[in-house]
Parts: C-alpha cells; structure tokens; sequence
C-alpha cells in the first residue's frame, strides 16, 4: 500500500516535533526513517499508524485520505521498541488476538485461527514456543513474536517503531537481516524507525534522513551515502572527518592551514564545512607540505588488508576544528608512509565535500 | 558437599526466618490463640449454644453478606476511581487523590456519626429517599453504607500503582489489532489489573468483616435484623460472659481466614494461568 504524508505538523508544548513534512511511500518498499533521538521519527510513525494525530497535514493511504481514521479502521501492523506483548496471554493468545477481537459475522472460526497462528509461528520460527508466555522468551524471539501478532491481522503496511533497540548486538545483528529476508518474502509496505545508520544502511531499500522535525534528504541507501544532500546527512551517516574554516581562492582555509578544493560554487570568506570518509582521507607524511591540516597520529590499527589510523589535531585544540580524524588506508601503503605513533603529518581530503556553514561554529 | 547444598546466595536466611516467626508469634498468633483456649474450656454443648444460637447466626449473615457485598461495590467502584485518578489530569486531582485516605484516618466512631447524619431520615441524603419508602440508616443498608465507606481505600490505592505501572503501549498494540477500547479494558488490561483488584478486594473484605465504631451508630442494632457480630461479642463481654465471647469471635476467625485463604487461593490459581511465577 503506497503512504502519502502532506504538510504534517505537530508540536508537543512548545516544541516542535513535525515541521512541515510531506513524504511518499511507495507500495511493498521497506523504508526506513533515520534520524538522531528526539528528531521527530517516532513521532512520524506514529502519525502515520493512527497513535498520535497531526496538528495539520493530510495522512494518504491507498490514495485515500485517513487523517481522520483512529489506528483501528487504518489497519495498520504497529510494531514496539519494548514488544508491547500481553504478558497475560501465551504467545499463541497473543498472535491470536487481533483474530479474536473482529467482530462476530468476521471472526474465523477456531479451527482457521489454530491453523493462521500456527503457520506465523513457521514463518517467525518459533513453533516451539506456542505455549508459553511472553516473560519465558529472549528479546529477539519476543520481537519476532510481536511482529506476527501484527502480520496476523494481514495488515496494509508495517510500521516498526525502534524494533531492534532494545536487543544487543549480536541479536539485532540477526534479527535486522532476518527481517530483510521476511520483507522479500511478503513484500508488505514496511516503515521502521531507527537511530542506527548502519541499520538503516544495511537492511532498508530506501533511507528517509530526518532532523530536527525535519526531512534532511530522502534516497537509497547508497545514494544517501555516497552522496551526502547536506551537511548534517554528512556527518550523521558513516565515519566522517570535519573541517571548519572559510572560503579563501580555490582553498578551504582552516586556522593558518588550507585544505584545496574545487570551490566554484563558493564565495570567498564565505564559512563553510568540509568533510571527507575516512577512506577518501590521505596522510601526506610530509608536515611542511603547503596544502593539508596537520594533525599527530595516536594511534595505528588493523594490521589486515586495511588499516586505521586515528589523529588528534595538533597542538591546541584550536577554534573551529573537530579534535579527531580517522582514516582508511590499505596495509601496504601504511608499510611504504612509515607512519608511527606520535608522528607528525598533514591530512587532506581526495574527495572533499564542501558545505556553507550557517550556523557558525554549531556542530548539528 | 551437604555444606555447599544448604548455601544461598542471599545471607541471613535463617535470622530472617527466625525474626519473621516470631515477630508475627508475638503480633498476631499468642494473641489469636488466646481466643481459642479461653473457647477450650466450653462444653461442646455450651459451645454450640453460644455460636449456634439464632441471633448469632443471623449476625454472621449480616457482617459477612454486607462485608462480601461492600468489598465487591468497592472493587467496582474503586477500580473506576483509580482509573481516573492515574489516567487522566483534572484541576484538583490531588486533592481527591488525598480525600481517598480519609476513611484510613478518620475515627470511625466519628465516620459512624457522620454517615448516620446523612442517612437518617432527617439527613440530607436520607431525607431524599424517604418519600421513595427507602430507609438507609438503621438497618441493614446501613451497614452496607459503613462497611463500604471504610473499605474504600484499599482498592484504589492497591489498583492505583498497577495501573500507574501499566504502559499505555499495551492499549495501543490492542487498538492497532483491531480492539475496540472495551476489548482492550476486557481482555488487555483487566487482567493485568486482577490481582491488584483481587488483593484490594481481600483487604476492603477483612476490614469490612472487623468494623465495629462505624457500624454501629448507623445500623440501629435490632436483634436479627441489623445486629453485627462483632457487636454480639461487645454484649457477651459486658455481660461477662467471656468464653461466650470468644466462642463466637472464634468461629468469625476461622470463617475469615477460610475466605481469605480462598482469595489467596484465587490469586495464585490466576497467576499459575497467566504465566506469573508467585
């Protein structure tokens, strides 16, 4: 099913969670809603499922407006951060009970709700645990069991809210690539909410980047990688070096030093970021060379294929720089550079984007 | 190893289990047992005739039909109060939250009096059902009235932290499955509620069964009729008939207890069945 979003407001007191967005879903995509704690995702998702209703805006299901919808008749599947399954009930009783609570002339008889239930439970692969109670589950099996509760009532759309941040790693790790492989099973419209990149990054097929009540940019995941809309998509998704200072010529002038680029779309004296990965980094050992910033290696790891360097800024941690650099080199160029803990080296970027700075020394 | 098997993990089990025993030797059973080897030295026959005879048995159907009654009016209406108590914001919710304690502190002698100027036939609420032939104090309903007002707080301050406790994510799951907000009440959040209600209602129950001050300024006291057992035992006593007394004090513990034991019974059958350990 295919979500419009139109001019979607919302304010909780004074502060204002939703400014203004409008945003298109479309149909059997899994989307994920990517932003910072308190950025106004969850919020989204809620909006969309019905929980929480928009000050102004327009919410479009199917093409049909549903603004005015409780979370009941939108028939939505709402996925929770803690589960949010009923601890009196077993895992059964739980898939079983958006069945259950239909109305009488549209309740499936018992003999259809044992088979529906039992073959969710194939399909999350937790047979085994039909009869017992939620408090009996790990997190990722209660998770999983939460999300055929909400596939039982075959809804529209899926809207996960935070589903792997309350599992550790390893499970979460499991769990996001397990649901990958669901999504390409059933193909139902999926939206979750996350404040992990490499989340978003590795399991959605499509990156909503949302900041301060805001969309900061909208694009696959390698899109939204590669190419960086602004700033904050910048330095939010991926390891980022951060390069504060002002337009000078072809220059980017950090502190005394200047970092060289193709500075066309800039003014000059104009503040401005700029930022490089870290694979996109080079260390010139060289200190004395003209272009670069100069920072002291602190440490050296990785001795495989690809190695890590991390940096601190030199000297003082002057106005306007971010303290720590890091950067990706390949093993063998770490042999032919010599580099060593403590040394001295200038660090430029290989691909250096550049983006005006209006808020001055803020970091977002 | 017998030694390693009889270690705990906590320390101090067994001063724990020591004070705990005595403690509650001390409080409550020396003194409970009191009353049953003072009984002990009754005839069986004497015995009988002192618990059996028909004005004691029409009490106990009285004190323990509108305990019962009053418990479960309290569970109903209790459960409303703490509902809009912790659901929803109202000026002046704090100070209803503090009027709910008020049967706790009030003498009762005085929540007697009270309530039996009110419900009089001169009083202002007793007043506006006269005309309708319905008479509240002095008389059973009367004591229906008392046992209910002192049993008040109980519930809602049992069902109260629960449903504070009680995440409104659950009623949200429900409603995005399709619930209606009564299936959600019914089947969601009622039974997370059952075994605060139930331990509210035992509570507002065995209260309600040892009421004495308030009951008896507005149940008017008439042999068979609205006379509470705990005031048989008060006449027996001022008549120094003392085994009489405690006789009939006996066979109203062993009744209390067996309920309460049922309702504990009840609490634990609930939590085998929905999965809590207890």
């Amino acid at each position: 099913m295919s979500i419009e979003v139109q001019h979607i407001n919302k304010t909780f007191g004074t502060f204002k969670a939703l400014n203004d967005v409008s945003l298109n879903f479309p149909d059997g995509e899994l989307v994920a809603l990517l932003g910072p704690s308190g950025c106004g995702k969850t919020t989204l998702l809620r909006v969309i499922a019905g929980l929480e209703y928009a000050d102004s805006g327009r919410i479009l299901l199917d093409g049909i407006d549903a603004t005015d919808k409780d979370v009941r008749q939108r028939r939505v599947g709402f996925v929770f951060q803690h589960y949010a399954l009923f601890r009196h009930m077993t895992v059964f009783e739980n898939i079983a009970f958006g069945l259950r609570v239909r109305p009488r002339g549209e309740r499936p008889s018992e003999k259809e709700i044992r088979a529906k239930v039992t073959r969710l439970l194939d399909l999350v692969q937790l047979g085994w645990v039909a009869n017992r109670f939620p408090s009996q589950l790990s997190g990722g099996q209660r998770q999983r069991i939460a999300l055929a509760r909400a596939l039982a009532v075959e809804p529209r759309v899926l809207l996960l809210d935070e589903p792997f941040g309350a599992l550790d790693a390893k499970v979460r790790k499991e769990l996001r690539r397990w649901l990958r492989t669901l999504h390409d099973e059933l193909h139902i419209s999926s939206i979750f909410v996350t404040h992990d990149q490499e989340e978003a990054l590795e399991v959605s097929d499509r990156i909503v980047l949302v900041n301060k009540g805001r969309i900061e940019q909208i694009g696959s995941p390698r899109e939204i990688y590669d190419r960086p809309a602004t700033s904050f998509a910048y330095s939010f998704i991926g390891a980022v070096n951060e390069f504060r200072g002002h337009v000078e010529g072809g220059y980017v002038r950090v502190g005394d030093e200047k970092l060289h680029f193709d500075g066309r779309d800039f003014k000059d004296g104009q503040q401005v970021i700029a930022f490089s990965r870290p694979h996109d980094t080079e260390i010139v050992s060289d200190d004395q060379s003209e272009d670069g910033v100069s920072a002291r290696i602190n440490r050296i790891l990785g001795s495989g294929s690809v190695a890590r360097v991390e940096l601190v800024a030199n000297g003082d941690a002057r106005e306007g720089r971010k303290d720590f650099f890091e950067v990706e080199i390949p093993g063998a160029e770490l042999q032919t550079l010599g580099l060593s803990t403590g040394q001295r080296v200038k660090l430029r970027g290989r691909r250096l984007s550049v983006f005006s700075d209006q808020n001055g020394n803020q970091t977002s | 190893m017998a030694r390693n098997i009889n270690k705990r993990v906590l320390p101090g089990f067994g001063l724990s289990l020591g004070f705990t025993l005595v403690y509650l030797s001390l409080i409550v059973l020396i003194p409970l047992s009191a009353v049953f080897f003072k009984t002990a030295g009754m005839t069986p026959a004497e015995f009988w005739a002192a618990v059996a005879s028909p004005r004691v048995v029409a009490s106990y159907k009285l004190t323990f039909g509108a305990s019962l009654l009053a418990a479960l009016i309290n569970a109903v209406f209790g459960l409303l109060l703490a509902w809009g108590l912790t659901r929803y914001t109202f000026p002046g919710r704090k100070i209803v939250d503090a009027l709910i304690d008020l049967p706790f502190a009030l003498p009762t002698a005085v929540a007697g009096i009270a309530l039996t100027a009110i419900y009089a036939k001169n009083g202002w609420i007793g007043g506006l059902l006269e005309p309708y032939g319905i008479q509240i104090a002095f008389g059973p309903p009367g004591v229906l009235v008392a046992l209910t007002f002192i049993g008040l707080p109980f519930v809602v301050r049992t069902v109260q932290p629960v449903l504070e406790d009680l995440e409104t994510e659950f009623e949200e799951a429900a409603a995005s499955l399709g619930a209606t907000r009564w299936q959600a009440f019914q089947r969601v959040v009622f039974p997370a509620l059952f075994p605060a209600l139930l331990t509210g209602f035992a509570l507002a129950f065995a209260r309600a069964v040892g009421e004495y001050g308030s009951v008896i300024f507005i149940a008017g006291n008439i042999p068979m009729v609205s006379e509470i057992t705990p005031l048989i035992i008060i006449t027996k006593l001022e008549q120094f008939d003392y085994r009489g007394a405690t006789a009939v004090a006996s066979v109203m513990l062993v009744i209390s207890f067996v309920l309460l034991l049922i309702v504990n019974g009840l609490q634990a059958w609930t939590a085998r069945r929905t999965g809590r350990t207890v």
